[in-house]
């Protein structure tokens, strides 16, 4: 109880430096009551938790023994609690002022999680900066556009090599003042001018703290739910990344309404591990996590990820599907090689699941014979596999940005892992739908999320209106007025439907990307190619065809998969290239791809999209020569034109074409392989055999 | 050649006196003379590297450096006094730490457990409380953990923390040693061919780590390398051997337009 006026006490006299009176006049009775003002206070947005820092310091209060944010360094789980966060930002803050960030500036992020970036997220904004994370693997004359377009003038950089990088572009970027690094590591002998370490900053704050603590809750208190919480350049599968502007608004809207959805409290537990630059991370690690309250898991490194994921045991779980794909694969590898009985043991349990998990998970009944037997693999199956893929605590786990293979999506839900499937997008602050619980399924992405309207246009395009609606594309109102119209409807560039009945969005593949096949049938080909993907030994599927009297396609293999394959079955290979051309795996991908041709000609909507030739790429598709983007999307347009020789000579009906093609290594250099591929024909069902059969 | 005062590098880092000296060695193994009257020093703060064709007697060298030999003839400086003949344990505890160019770790223990041997030197708790492990022991332990935790840190084999070294790929053995050897909290690191048998990356990798090494702990360095472009990219000075003897000694530019040095890896014949 004392302990509770005292933070009350702390809180009044907060709220009173900052001058506002609406907060002296509340004199609580008790701690749920308190919780009840804040939160009644906060779902109000009122003009005291109108911002991300405005969260901070209800946090630092509320919560402020509790952890905020864990780091693995040094081999220990280092702690924040949010008290402590709240100094470490104000110190951080104070040190930018002193540097002289000025309100309005941008701020660049570049790094990879930890405690720090976050830190300088939440202090730039304290300072009425815009914060701009930027992907840390990004080439430097992608940083340089990024800076230059935002006219960035300071950046928070991880190591050296972050450094090297900005250092490269940085006669190029005039506006560019100061550069602060975490890690002094090899950077001692650099020019310190305009070099600054982080916790040199955080001291000259803390020093300079009776200087400009004044400035700072000035600046504090003039952040309103308009103002911009945060700059993020979109991926971008066409043309240059966007700079997409949310507000306060966007943010904590969307934070509070997706807490809600799902139940999210203060005891929540995420990993955060996935790149800072995305939105994704941004709602998880900052907008949610500051409006509930929850913990924030830094990784020790991206190699032990895995490792620490099991430490953590979090409650609350994102992954791309990629994820939980390779996490899949790795399991069933490593039962490949188990002892009979174990490998016995798995296969029954694992079928049970398979036919009851997914409706004991959903609450459906189950016969009591199964549920016992369920209960019986729990203990000796799921329950260990779970704990060592981490996901022993997961209470609610989220897929998006792909579409992910019904056989792995089924495997986890088995299990019974609450995995769930969501579709949202920067624009719109992450939440278009998502799945609530007890309507999970692998073919929809859910429901609209609340407080999001969608309305289907006649070409199949979706579009969304909602609190979470992105504000503009910074410095570029021609991008923004095509995207979002006078009455804030935004174009998802995703063609889809709601399926009659259950009231769920299915998405059918980019809009754009939808075309028409010579005989004018539709061309859809992320739905073929997402059939092929969902083959362990297929990594990425590339189909041609819009225009044209038929489809082919590009395929690559997953050399995890293929390469275990092969050593299985004595098959010696000295490369990606070599394995890629191997007779057996062209074997093999032939038989997947027209197990896939027939699955299409089920749907006599989409028969056209049959694949009658393919090849197996001799590279693996990389962001790093422009491929794909940084979130791994395949760019369409630049594979076409990249392998235009390959795709003429699919259509020209060539076995064998040479080709040499430019790779780009991680460091920037430059070369070039050269390959013999070999084409070929696969089976298709004939679409006007399949009419007369009916 | 050994002058006494400090100096700072084109890069800024301060190069000290001399703190280890080789005075006319020879070392011989019965009849056949591995290094014939070679005299060099080795100063705080830099890379010092002995490079040498196959056969040079670059080892030989750094053996007689680490104690495992004894010189026939010669003196070892060290700090200012002359070395008495020593057991290889007793150099090490003089601080001077080293690598194997065909790795000697503990095969069947973890990185981690490797790493710690490094820090045996620092471990001074009795038989007791080490058996107990309780007190002094429990405290040293701790505080040995930490310093260990850093250098896997630094290294960045944080992922393979637990992973027992018999498991892991040449290159990643080479790096534990590598954390082994910075453990001991060496005033000298011997490094013998510390990229022999990397590939390109792996080679660049271990380039950083030693340069990092010498910026961040202020190590002395001494290194045995084939690789020359490694070598002169690397050190501040260059010992060249051939034949046991040393044809060359001076910073990369100095040995590389030397002729003798130049004829030795060249090849010219011999009368």
């Amino acid at each position: 109880m004392g302990n509770v006026q005292e933070k009350v006490d702390r809180e009044v006299l907060i709220r009173t430096l900052e001058g506002e009176e609406s907060f002296r006049r509340f004199q609580p009775a008790a701690a749920g009551e308190w919780e009840e003002y804040i939160l009644a206070q906060s779902s109000q947005a009122t003009g005291g938790l109108a911002s991300v820092p405005a969260l901070l310091q209800r946090n630092a209060t509320l919560y402020a023994d509790k952890d905020a944010y864990r780091e693995k360094e040094f081999g220990i789980w280092q702690r924040w609690t949010w008290a402590e966060t709240e100094k470490e930002i104000e110190a951080l803050a104070l040190g930018l002022i002193n540097l002289g960030v000025e309100e309005g500036d941008f701020v660049a992020i570049i790094g990879r999680n930890r405690p720090y970036f976050y830190w300088s997220m939440v202090a730039a904004q304290s300072v009425g900066a815009v914060p701009v994370p930027v992907y840390n693997d990004s080439a430097a004359e992608e940083m340089e556009y990024i800076l230059g377009h935002c006219g960035a003038k300071y950046a928070i950089v991880e190591d050296q090599e972050q450094v090297d990088k900005i250092i490269e572009i940085q006669e190029h970027l005039h506006q560019f003042k100061h550069m602060i690094y975490i890690d002094p590591r090899g950077l001692r002998k650099y020019d310190h001018h305009a070099l600054h370490e982080f916790s040199h900053i955080q001291n000259q704050g803390r020093a300079a703290y009776d200087e400009w603590i004044t400035d700072l809750q000035e600046r504090r208190a003039k952040l309103t739910y308009d103002s911009t919480c945060v700059m993020l350049y979109t991926s971008g599968t066409t043309g240059k990344p966007k700079g997409v502007v949310l507000s306060n608004r966007n943010v904590i809207e969307s934070a509070k309404n997706s807490s809600e959805f799902d139940n999210l409290g203060a005891g929540e537990e995420i990993l955060a591990y996935l790149p800072m630059a995305w939105v994704g991370d941004f709602i998880f690690s900052i907008g949610q996590a500051y409006w509930t309250g929850f913990c924030v898991n830094c990784p020790e490194s991206p190699d032990t990820m895995m490792t620490d994921l099991r430490e953590i045991g979090p409650t609350y779980y994102f992954a791309p599907p990629r994820v939980f794909e390779t996490q899949l694969t790795n399991v069933m590898i490593r039962m490949e090689d188990a002892g009979p009985l174990k490998r016995r043991m798995f296969r029954y349990f694992m079928d049970l699941a398979k036919k009851v998990g997914p409706n004991i998970l959903d609450g459906k009944p189950v016969g009591g014979m199964d549920k016992l037997k369920y209960k019986l693999g729990e203990f000796f199956v799921y329950g260990p596999l779970k704990d060592t893929l981490g996901f022993g605590r997961v209470r609610v786990g989220y897929t998006a940005g792909e579409a992910i293979g019904p056989e792995i999506f089924e495997f986890y839900r088995s299990l019974g892992i609450n995995l769930k499937q969501l579709y949202g997008q920067t624009e719109a602050t992450v939440f278009i739908t998502a799945q609530p619980d007890g309507e999970v399924r692998a073919d929809t992405v859910g429901v609209p999320s609340p407080d999001v309207e969608i309305k289907i246009a006649d070409n199949g395009e979706i579009f969304y209106r909602s609190p979470g609606t992105f504000v503009e594309y910074y410095n570029n109102p021609e991008s923004t007025a095509s995207t979002k119209d006078a009455e804030g409807w935004v174009a998802t560039g995703d063609a889809g439907f709601f399926e009659e009945g259950s009231g769920h969005l299915r998405i059918i593949d980019r809009a754009k990307d939808v075309g028409k096949m010579a005989d004018g049938s539709m061309f859809a080909p992320k739905y073929v190619e997402n059939k092929l993907k969902f083959y362990p030994d297929i990594l990425e599927a590339v189909l041609f065809g819009n225009g044209k009297e038929n489809c082919v396609a590009f395929i690559n293999i997953d050399l995890t998969a293929v390469g275990n394959w092969a050593e299985r079955n004595n098959i010696a290979y000295a490369s990606y290239q070599e394995l890629a051309g191997h007779p057996k795996v062209l074997d093999s991908i032939q038989s997947h791809v027209e197990t896939v041709n027939k699955s299409v000609a089920a749907d006599p909507m989409l028969a056209g999209c049959q694949i009658h030739r393919f090849l197996v790429l001799h590279k693996e598709l990389d962001a790093d020569d422009g491929e794909m983007t940084r979130t791994r999307k395949v760019r369409r347009v630049i594979v076409a034109d990249k392998f235009k020789d390959l795709v003429d000579a699919l259509y020209d009906g060539s076995t064998t074409v040479s080709t040499e093609t430019e790779v780009t290594y991680e460091d920037g250099r430059k070369g070039s392989i050269k390959a013999t591929l070999e084409l070929r024909d696969a089976a298709v069902v004939s679409t006007a055999a399949k009419v007369a059969a009916e | 050649m050994s002058t006494q005062e400090s100096y700072v590098t084109e890069d800024g880092r301060t190069i000290g006196p001399t703190v280890m000296e080789m005075k006319n060695i020879t070392l011989r193994f019965g009849g056949v003379k591995a290094i014939t009257d070679i005299s060099f020093d080795i100063r705080e703060g830099e890379i010092r590297a002995i490079i040498g064709p196959n056969g040079a007697g670059k080892s030989s060298m750094l053996n007689v450096i680490s104690g495992f030999y004894v010189p026939q003839e010669g003196e070892v400086w060290y700090k200012g006094a002359k070395r008495p003949p020593m057991k290889p344990y007793e150099v090490a505890q003089q601080g001077i730490a080293r690598t194997f160019q065909n790795i000697a770790l503990f095969e069947g223990m973890t990185v981690l457990d490797n790493v710690m041997t490094g820090r045996m030197r620092q471990m001074n708790a009795g038989l007791l409380s080490q058996a107990i492990w309780m007190g002094k022991a429990q405290q040293e332990e701790v505080e040995n953990r930490e310093f260990v935790e850093k250098i896997i840190d630094f290294l960045e084999i944080q992922a393979i923390r637990k992973t027992p070294v018999g498991r892991l790929p040449y290159g990643l053995k080479k790096r534990v040693e590598l954390a082994r050897a910075l453990a001991a909290e060496p005033s000298i690191l011997l490094l013998d061919e510390p990229m022999a048998g990397m590939n390109v990356e792996e080679k660049e990798d271990m380039s950083r780590f030693i340069l990092d090494m010498n910026d961040e702990f202020g190590t002395t360095i001494a290194l045995i390398e084939h690789d020359m472009g490694v070598v002169m990219d690397l050190s501040d000075r260059v010992v060249v051997m051939d034949y046991g003897k040393k044809i060359g000694d001076g910073t990369p530019d100095e040995v590389r337009n030397n002729q003798a040095v130049i004829d030795a890896y060249l090849g010219v014949a011999h009368d």
